[in-house]
């Protein structure tokens, strides 16, 4: 992360056209690229739990945890976005193809996460969230693809496109490389503590549960007792 | 410089929520590991 501040604060020049709010882009682009690799672990992880015999909670796990983590890089880059939007066009918000689709997408997965919480056995939640998790993923490239598919005021990609043309100078570049690169390593590391923290929850919902029940039948055996 | 204001807030932004997401997973983390025995921690 300090080296992405360095990068993007310090060593990368200002562009021509952007002048120094291009600086924001090392960071906005990003969090929206982690949050798309994010949503489609998400959907993986949701595949994987729902079409492999075993149907392990673990995968729900790592499907809750890695779509927590998307919405909170989605929640940065629509914010940081707006500062850039308010830089380069004069407005904070637009509602532009590129700008409503994130929005949507930010939307999804908040009730992604809503759904999740709905009572239940965890087999419940994991499989209802498993089929969602599929379903909302089909937005990512609806995101990307927007201000191809629509007349948008937002630019288009400059490096994730499909003609394979950068157009960025080296070190511009590399800044964005350093950026992707400390992004990854944070997802990896939060996704490593949160899906544990998601296995301790559900572990200690699991012994409530027990404890509830072996408390209610020794209830039922002394009431049966009482009787004769 | 207006600009200043709007790129150092949008690390300050990406930073702070990044951070507050880590710091509350952590806390949360210690806290319920204090109520599960080590042996049904399958990391460790």
């Amino acid at each position: 992360m300090g080296w992405l501040v360095a990068f993007g604060l310090g060593f990368s020049p200002a562009d021509r056209d952007q002048k120094e709010s291009v600086r924001i882009l090392y960071v906005h682009v990003p969090t929206i690229w982690l949050a798309y690799l994010a949503f489609v672990v998400t959907a993986v992880s949701s595949g994987l739990y729902l079409f492999t015999k075993k149907q392990s909670l673990g995968w729900d796990r790592a499907a809750g945890a890695s779509a927590e983590i998307g919405v909170a890089f989605v929640a940065v880059t629509l914010a940081v976005g707006s500062l850039w939007g308010r830089l380069t066009w004069g407005v904070f918000w637009q509602w532009d193809a590129r700008l409503t689709t994130t929005a949507l997408l930010f939307v999804t997965y908040i009730g992604y996460l809503a759904v999740r919480r709905l009572g239940g056995s965890h087999q419940q939640r994991a499989k209802r969230s498993a089929v969602l998790g599929m379903i909302a993923v089909v937005e990512i490239p609806l995101v990307h693809f927007s201000v191809k598919m629509w007349r948008s005021l937002h630019q288009e990609a400059t490096v994730a496109n499909l003609d394979g043309d950068t157009k960025m100078d080296g070190i511009m570049l590399f800044s964005l490389f350093v950026g992707v690169i400390a992004f990854t390593f944070l997802y990896v590391w939060l996704m490593l503590h949160r899906t544990r923290t998601m296995a301790m929850e559900d572990m200690l919902e699991d012994r409530g549960l027990d404890d509830a029940l072996v408390a209610r039948r020794a209830e039922a055996a002394n009431q049966q007792n009482g009787a004769h | 410089m207006e600009d200043a204001g709007f790129i150092l807030g949008s690390y300050f932004l990406t930073f702070a929520t990044v951070g507050l997401f880590a710091w509350r997973t952590l806390r949360s983390g210690r806290k319920l590991a204090d109520q599960i025995p080590d042996d049904d921690k399958y990391w460790l």
